[in-house]
């Protein structure tokens, strides 16, 4: 790993390193259950999609669903991780009154996933690499809500079961920054590979973030763990707020402990769940009910031919064959949706002003109606029409900017309302001349001024537009009021 | 009906076929001898209408000629099992009131097979015990006595109603499950024969789990050939037990009759235990003699780590226990004492609903697995179990099975041991082995002592070899020709 110095912060006793690790919590997209038939739809009523092996009924007993492994194995090959062909579910065994085993099935020592990376671009231009740890299956538990009634807890099984990756990072993040940017950039891998829905506000994808402080070059400090973290944001805020009480914490003199930490998302700040001594034995062994998880390695191969082109290759393809700029190109591959809409608009044309379009009028528009690419009311196919209609001279790049806008609000076609709307381009010379004649008529102290100050033409270009309502080609009336002014061509 | 007291499972199916008696009549006698041996407590639950319901329709499937495997023969199910709508306690307080909505695998396959239920039957709290001892629901009195005396008697354990129904003619046969002996040391104790077949024979699926990995359902009956009935009809892969094998079942009653004539019989050394009682000593040796005497070669054969079993076999087993168990919590079925907060709620109720046996084992098992002594006892045992496996493995390459005592000694008195539970878990040094190595293991009457009591003796094979067991336990069972029956003191 380089050396990112700029990312140090500054205390009362000089600069201080920020070390991060994420562990994330991402749902595996499944219609069952990783032990069990039960389905995993979000918002169901409570307790309508609970097994009995979700209950933990007496007498049950696990069967693994082979969807969510092959979904382990597709995410593994998606952070360009090793695949173990043989892993172990673990049992960790704590009680809770929404963990109905009184223990959770999970990988321990033999995850299904092994040491992977990530490439994550920052905004500055720099390219971070995280190392991944390990992947590992495991079942979510499900939930309790102590805010229903005054002396009594409710729990809802409709989670517990659900399959659940546990994607481990090494300790590689240097900000809150580069966090946030870590788990934009997992979440767009898995979107892309279908692997997890990555719908933070649904609790698809959470994080706990490992936080520690040194000074730069020395050995790692004691870090704290931030459970549950819900937005990228909100991981960004926790890392920081955490890593400057650490400091503060050092430099006046106190020393941190290894603990659990909350994050309070109204308050930005962390505080204590639990300390060392009140963390858990789990208890981990091998789950007597589930034999190990052996496959062949012909099925890691026939799902690594069946992966989508992923992120980091179709960027260095937009810019190798588009000839896009890497900034460009990382905005537009950063969910599948707008590579896709992007792709579209691109197909068959210029794709620069593909690009251009995209990222810039129809992101502003997405932007201020506070809409998703795959809500915009500028199809794909409308917005390359758009761009034709440039192209083939039937309207300018000045009146497109007016028929975009009666897209968004009509969600016409651009075609249709160029000639409803009569905005076609004139490129009719006669009736050019005509306007320029009349403006030089009108105006014999300009033509005197730009003969002097070829500059001027401009001027006259502005007034030969408004006469003809924009509609005038540019090149025509350029080279048409050049000729009746005397400039130089 | 006046032949009862020799009826058996094989004999009453004959006669159901051959429609000399109908199910709903045996069914109706037996409810009767259950009814009448209420003194002994091996039914925890009795389900009479259920079971002349069951006997109609087996009756109507009898008279079309459709009959299955076990059609119109009542039985009884230890109470480990799930069965739909019947309660189902494990023998526990903790599951006193739980009445499942489903139907375990194996009594499924036995009730699709024309079985008829009679009962559920008594049994060590979740299974843990060799004496019957432990049910939160009392002990279940052997129907055997000492010559002269009317000390009560434990039926061995943990399937200790099973074992009691059977040798008191209160059913035909008995579900059992063995963990560490259950079905084996119970049998022998009795005068019956059960078999625990290979691990993955039966599905898991339904019955409460005590040691996942060592846990196997079995049945108990009174003959081998009844045996091979049960087995047949509880056999099978299920696809909703991961442990369950994908191997096909083979005709079990097909293998009895044809004799154990130039196979080998291993005598593994490693089993002549220091102050073993003379009467198994003897026993044993006559087992010898009879498989010499039918044409079966005796072969000398080792299994070194045998001592290390019984240690191994108690940290292994209360290990999954203590994380199987953790689901009776008060908080969604079962008993629930209310507490303050959820953990005096769990304490409350896991003091009130477990008995002592079973907070032992939880607490040696939490402690096994603890950190820093994980490595130490739970790690080790794993190990240790490998060897095991792999003595069996090696001593199969000398022979084709396994003749051993079942249990070191022959019933004892209620109360005797249940102070000293190390004395109680040397009842299952002979059978735990076979659990540790995932063999079949089948335990056939043989004898009794001279305070007339049944001994049993057991033989062990390969995976997935039950029907040599069959076979060679068929052997035993006409040499020793055991004709003992308890006196019906009870009725």
């Amino acid at each position: 790993m380089t050396n990112r110095t700029g990312k140090l912060i500054e205390g009362a006793t000089g600069k201080w390193e920020v070390v991060i690790g994420l562990e994330v919590h991402a749902q595996v997209l499944s219609k069952a259950k990783l032990f069990s038939g039960a389905a995993t739809a979000f918002g169901a009523a409570p307790n309508a999609q609970v097994s009995l092996v979700d209950a933990a009924m007496p007498g049950m007993l696990p069967v693994i669903n082979e969807f969510c492994v092959e979904q382990a194995i597709r995410t593994g090959l998606g952070l360009n991780a090793k695949i173990n062909l043989v892993s172990v579910f673990d049992r960790k065994n704590y009680f809770y009154p929404d963990l109905p085993a009184g223990y959770q099935i999970s990988q321990y020592k033999q995850p299904i996933v092994g040491e992977g990376v990530v490439l994550v671009d920052m905004p500055n231009g720099d390219t971070i690499e995280v190392g991944i740890e390990r992947l590992h299956l495991e079942q979510d538990a499900g939930k309790s809500s102590h805010d229903m009634h005054p002396s009594l807890s409710f729990v809802d099984l409709n989670r517990s079961g659900i399959a659940l990756m546990e994607i481990v990072s090494r300790p590689d993040l240097r900000s809150g920054e580069e966090a946030a940017a870590y788990l934009k950039k997992l979440r767009t891998i898995l979107r892309y590979l279908g692997t997890c829905d990555g719908n933070m506000d649904e609790g698809s994808m959470r994080a706990d973030v490992n936080v520690s402080v040194r000074k730069p070059g020395a050995e790692y400090g004691t870090r704290c763990e931030i459970k549950n973290v819900n937005s990228m944001r909100f991981v960004q805020i926790a890392a920081e707020y955490e890593a400057r009480r650490q400091i503060d914490l050092i430099e006046g003199g106190g020393k941190v402990e290894q603990e659990t930490r909350l994050f309070d998302s109204r308050t930005g700040e962390t505080r204590t769940m639990r300390s060392k001594e009140e963390a858990h034995d789990y208890r981990y062994f091998p789950d007597p009910d589930l034999l190990p998880l052996e496959f062949e390695q012909a099925l890691v191969d026939r799902i690594k031919a069946s992966l989508p082109e992923l992120p980091d290759a179709r960027k260095q393809r937009y810019v190798s064959q588009f000839g896009l700029s890497p900034y460009d190109a990382g905005v537009l591959v950063s969910d599948a949706e707008t590579a896709a809409y992007y792709e579209e608009v691109a197909k068959g044309r210029d794709p620069k002003i593909a690009a251009n379009w995209v990222t810039g009028d129809l992101f502003a528009m997405l932007n201020r109606l506070n809409l998703s690419i795959t809500q915009s009311p500028v199809s794909a196919a409308n917005l390359g029409a758009l761009i034709d209609l440039i192209a083939d001279n039937t309207i300018s790049g000045r009146i497109a900017k007016d028929v975009f806008q009666i897209m968004v609000e009509t969600r016409d076609a651009p075609g249709a309302i160029v000639e409803a709307r009569g905005l076609r381009q004139v490129t009719d010379t006669s009736a050019i001349e005509a306007a320029i004649d009349a403006v030089i008529a009108a105006n014999p102290d300009k033509v005197a001024e730009v003969a002097a100050k070829p500059k001027m033409a401009g001027w006259f270009v502005g007034q030969v537009m408004q006469k003809t309502g924009g509609k005038a080609n540019p090149a025509v009336v350029n080279q048409l009021l050049a000729k009746k002014l005397n400039l130089p061509g | 009906m006046s032949d009862l007291a020799t009826l058996t499972l094989a004999g009453a199916r004959d006669a159901l076929r051959r429609k000399k008696i109908s199910s709903r009549e045996l069914t109706t006698s037996f409810i009767k001898e259950v009814e009448g041996a209420r003194g002994l407590n091996a039914f925890v639950t009795e389900t009479p209408e259920l079971a002349l319901d069951m006997a109609t329709r087996a009756d109507a499937r009898l008279s079309r000629g459709e009959a299955g495997i076990l059609e119109g023969v009542p039985l009884g199910i230890k109470d480990l099992f799930c069965t739909k709508g019947v309660k189902t306690t494990a023998g526990s307080k903790i599951l006193g009131n739980f009445v499942p909505t489903y139907e375990s695998t194996v009594t499924r396959q036995m009730f699709d097979a024309g079985a008829v239920m009679l009962g559920k039957l008594n049994m060590d709290e979740f299974a843990m015990g060799s004496s019957n001892e432990t049910s939160a629901w009392g002990p279940v009195i052997s129907p055997w006595q000492r010559k002269g005396s009317n000390t009560p008697l434990v039926p061995g354990g943990s399937s200790g109603g099973s074992a009691a129904a059977v040798s008191a003619r209160l059913c035909l046969g008995a579900t059992g499950t063995d963990t560490g002996g259950s079905i084996r040391q119970p049998a022998a104790v009795a005068g019956i024969t059960g078999i625990k077949p290979t691990y993955g024979r039966c599905s898991r699926w339904g019955i409460v789990a005590f040691a996942s990995s060592l846990d196997q359902a079995g049945p108990m009956a009174h003959t081998v050939r009844d045996c091979a009935i049960m087995l047949q009809a509880m056999s099978g892969h299920d696809p909703k037990d991961s442990t369950s094998a994908p191997i096909a079942v083979p005709d079990f009653e097909a293998a009895i009759g044809k004799g154990v004539k130039g196979m080998r019989v291993g005598i593994p050394k490693e089993y002549r235990l220091d102050g073993m009682p003379a009467e198994i000593e003897a026993l044993w040796a006559q087992g010898i003699a009879w498989m010499k005497d039918a044409g079966a070669e005796i072969v000398d054969v080792s299994l070194p780590h045998t001592k290390y079993a019984l240690p191994a076999y108690y940290i292994v087993a209360p290990a999954e226990a203590s994380s199987n168990l953790a689901r009776y919590d008060g908080v969604r079925y079962g008993l629930r004492v209310n507490g303050d907060d959820v953990i005096d709620l769990y304490e409350k109720s896991r003091a009130a609903g477990f008995g002592r046996e079973v907070q032992r084992r939880i607490l040696i098992g939490t402690y096994v697995l603890s950190a820093g002594y994980y490595d130490a006892y739970y790690l080790r045992a794993q190990k240790i179990r490998t060897l095991i496996a792999r003595d069996f493995e090696q001593a199969f390459e000398k022979c084709d099975m396994l003749l051993t005592p079942t249990s070191p000694s022959p019933a004892f008195g209620i109360g005797e041991k249940t102070d000293d539970p190390i004395s109680m878990y040397l009842n299952d040094v002979f059978t735990v082995t076979v659990n540790l190595a995932g063999l079949p293991g089948i335990s056939v009457p043989a004898g009794v002592n001279n305070e007339g009591l049944p001994l049993g003796l057991q033989l062990i094979g390969r995976a997935f070899d039950e029907a040599t067991l069959f076979r060679a336990g068929q052997v035993i069972e006409d040499a020793a020709a055991f004709k003992a029956r308890p006196d019906s003191w009870w009725k």
